[in-house]
């Protein structure tokens, strides 16, 4: 894996060079190229093929605008922006503006929103912007996403915001493979494991007698091999096969962001990758987020934080000297990494830090109790179910149990077990306060759910009416993927009224996360203040965990609403249908 | 079954049109030759054992073939053409035909087995047959991987299989008929190309035994690979 990602850093791509691209420059600045930003209220959109070099081979991408990111599109808040979306593709294509509120018709997501765009055809999308904030765009057909199909979207609010920087840039990650996405999804139906090269070995086994005695490491193993499931099982697609890549840049011809030393500079976070979790940190540097999926928080200072497929953070950092810091975004599984520069000269790069060893899921992450990790010889099997009391634990606890104490009427929904459901979560709890594998302990402030407050107050908001609960299901032997243990290809569409406050838990039957994004309204996440719900577009749901949103269900008509691992989608996915 | 025959047809269309609907389960193929291999014994007998499957995530057809040949043109094989269907999360029940051949001799049997992942990550099959003469056949595979490391896999493995009556013309006895226990060390030098050593222990027992006796320790070379 190592050797690949290596060998992989070495090319770059003609137009993969841009410098950096900040937004909030000025014309009269000449250092700072713009090329890839595209603004005013009408633009013109062209998808076609497009042959790139990313990892020292020529492959087919499809592009927007033919340029891998796609054009950043700056929109103003309040207008109404009109976009010709041109498709020179041979197959049917769409573009879906990602977190956006707007009219079902415009959403693009064919067969639910719209036909899609056929090929040699022009689609017309307008509608009103009633946000502000960092979002993206991306294909919603096949696999596009993955071919390159995929570009940021900042809308500059109408009130000034209340924080202030000086440079502003957009940081996109995503995943590119020469591999053909359906050679990806083939191979994974074949053999799951695939791309996994950091499974357990023998030698594992055997430090952990020596460690334990054979006994309790015998014991320890006993719970995941007699479920047949893996505890190195982090992502389904990784470095063997992707390089990961910052705006369009791979780490070796590296993004750079320019600053002069004392400047406040705001990075867009954007994970616009079909597949990968990044653990995202700028080592020297606090970062201060400021914003989550384009919405204003309560700012909270970090080292470190996982950004989870089709999320956005928005960040302000204040360099003190004037080098190059590394903007480092490692895969979840440590297969590999995104890398830039936070640089006061284009000449001046920064060094990659040293990966971060990957670590094992946990029982915790298989839904077990949660008092389990606190006592390290616990017995794994004891204590099934059941909500402890808080005794001595901190505030947070208390209101995740608060959290777990709400009860709203619960519509019932159609559940099957069999075989597309491998597992089932037997104590799931909120663990909004747990940073995720990879990053517990770590000796880092990792940002997690619990950090995320609104920045304004939700104190009014209308309490649920009702709620429904979603378990999110799957068997990864087989390489399927669920909701409630049925397909999507064989689901009745989830019925939401219009008008009401609905409250939605997912628990997660699965030993991975899962973005899950709802289009056409907004997902008011629970994180312990009630008075402080922060409001996101795509919510992670962490291996064998539980959390909770709440939705304003305010848009009439037909939405997609799935899991947002592009390889997950076809079969975790719903369609949404508010009358 | 009907739906994978007519979807024989569309193979070739695989992957072509994908949408947000329905593209969750793309009919596939996969050609595994599991065993393709050399034994230094005195016949320097030749063993394949591989399979093959179109289908989708529920139902497939698969077939299995696995035989040996020896140097001096001796041959036997056993042949499987059966309907899979998942019907638990880690596990498929197959039935079908399975077709046995010797150098002067032949049989059929209709089979209905169960093959999947058992605790412990053994991968497992059992397969029952039965014919026109009244025999029952009982055949069990099983076989575990172990990492050294992410691409030096060992792999033993172990078949055993049991009749209800003697078949001399087939050199099948009544009981325990046969064992076979093997120790393959494989090296991946990508997924699908694996060239292994190993060493594999065969013996019959009871009458099989009085019509073929073998007791049969060999060395072995071969390569494991798959599309």
């Amino acid at each position: 894996m190592q050797r690949r990602t290596f060998v992989k850093g070495i090319a770059a791509t003609a137009f993969m060079g841009v410098a950096s691209t900040n937004i909030e420059a000025k014309p009269t600045r000449k250092d700072i190229n713009n090329s890839n930003i595209l603004t005013g209220n009408e633009f013109f959109l062209d998808i076609d093929y497009t042959t790139v070099n990313i990892t020292g081979k020529t492959a087919v991408a499809t592009t927007i605008n033919g340029q891998i990111a796609g054009p950043t599109l700056v929109w103003q808040e309040g207008e109404t922006v009109t976009l010709h979306v041109t498709n020179h593709l041979k197959k049917s294509s769409s573009i879906h503006w990602h977190g956006i509120i707007l009219p079902p018709s415009m959403d693009g997501v064919p067969g639910i929103s719209f036909n899609g765009i056929p090929p040699g055809k022009t689609f017309t999308y307008r509608f009103k912007v009633k946000q502000h904030g960092t979002y993206w765009y991306h294909s919603h057909s096949g696999y596009q996403e993955q071919t390159g199909m995929y570009g940021a979207i900042v809308i500059k609010p109408k009130k000034r915001e209340p924080f202030r920087y000086d440079k502003d840039y957009v940081v996109l990650l995503s995943d590119w493979s020469d591999e053909k996405p359906t050679t990806i999804y083939r191979k994974l139906k074949q053999s799951s494991d695939y791309y996994n090269f950091s499974q357990r070995t023998v030698g594992d086994f055997f430090s952990e007698v020596k460690q334990k005695g054979f006994g309790k490491a015998f014991d320890d193993r006993k719970m995941w091999n007699s479920m047949r499931m893996s505890d190195r099982d982090l992502s389904d697609v990784t470095g063997y096969t992707y390089t990961y890549l910052m705006n369009g840049n791979n780490p070796a011809t590296q993004f750079k962001a320019l600053f002069k030393k004392g400047e406040k500079i705001r990075l867009r976070f954007i994970n616009g990758a079909a597949m990968s979790f990044f653990d995202v940190r700028i080592p020297g540097l606090k970062m201060t987020v400021v914003a989550a999926d384009g919405n204003h928080i309560k700012p909270v200072s970090i080292d470190e934080f996982r950004i989870g497929v089709a999320e956005t953070y928005d960040v302000i950092v204040q360099p003190k000297s004037a080098k190059a810091y590394a903007i480092f975004a490692q895969s979840i599984e440590r297969s590999g990494y995104a890398l830039g520069s936070l640089t006061p000269s284009s000449s001046l790069m920064a060094k990659a830090p040293k990966m971060d060893k990957p670590q094992a899921l946990t029982m915790v992450d298989m839904g077990m109790d949660m008092n389990m990790k606190k006592s390290h010889n616990g017995n794994a099997m004891k204590s099934g179910g059941g909500m402890k009391m808080p005794n001595k634990k901190s505030m947070k606890k208390m209101k995740f149990a608060a959290m777990e104490a709400q009860k709203y009427p619960i519509t019932k929904l159609p559940m099957a077990r069999g075989v597309q459901s491998t597992m089932m979560a037997m104590s799931p709890k909120y663990r909004l306060d747990d940073p995720g594998v990879g990053l517990r302990n770590n000796g880092r402030k990792v940002l997690t759910y619990a950090d995320l407050k609104n920045r304004y107050s939700t104190r009014h908001d209308k309490k649920p009416d009702r709620e429904i609960v979603l378990h999110l299901t799957g068997n990864m032997e087989r390489y399927m993927w669920s909701i409630n243990g049925i397909k999507y290809a064989d689901a009745k569409p989830l019925q939401f009224h219009y008008g009401e406050r609905l409250r939605i838990t997912f628990i997660n039957d699965t030993m991975m996360n899962h973005p899950m994004h709802l289009h056409g309204m907004w997902s008011d996440l629970e994180t312990g203040d009630d008075n402080h719900l922060v409001r996101k577009h795509t919510i992670i749901v962490q291996p064998g965990s539980k959390i909770s949103y709440r939705v304003t269900v305010d848009a009439k008509g037909a939405w997609a609403y799935h899991c947002h691992l592009l390889y997950h989608m076809t079969g975790m996915f719903r369609k949404v249908v508010v009358a | 079954m009907k739906r994978i025959i007519l979807s024989l047809v569309t193979l070739f269309s695989f992957g072509q049109n994908l949408n947000a609907a329905g593209a969750d389960d793309p009919i596939r193929t996969m050609f595994i030759m599991d065993k393709f291999e050399i034994l230094n014994n005195d016949e320097n007998t030749k063993v394949w054992e591989g399979s093959f499957y179109v289908g989708y995530d529920i139902d497939k057809l698969y077939i299995y073939s696995e035989g040996e040949a020896t140097s001096n043109g001796l041959e036997t094989s056993q042949n499987e053409l059966v309907y899979s269907r998942a019907i638990a999360p880690f596990w498929d029940i197959q039935a079908g035909i399975a077709y046995d051949k010797n150098d002067d001799a032949s049989q059929t049997w209709g089979e209905i087995a169960i093959a999947g992942l058992a605790p412990y990550f053994f991968e497992t099959r059992a397969a029952v047959l039965f014919n026109g003469d009244g025999n029952v056949g009982l055949r069990l595979d099983a076989e575990y991987e172990a990492l050294i490391t992410q691409k030096l896999i060992f792999t033993p493995s172990l078949e055993a299989d049991f009749y209800t009556k003697d078949d001399p013309q087939m050199n099948l006895g009544s009981g325990l008929s046969s064992i076979e226990a093997g120790l393959r060390l494989r090296y991946e030098f990508i997924r699908e190309f694996a060239p292994y050593i190993g060493v594999t222990w065969e013996k019959t027992f009871g009458n099989t035994e009085d019509f073929n006796p073998v007791d049969e320790t060999s060395l072995l070379v071969g390569v494991r690979f798959w599309f």
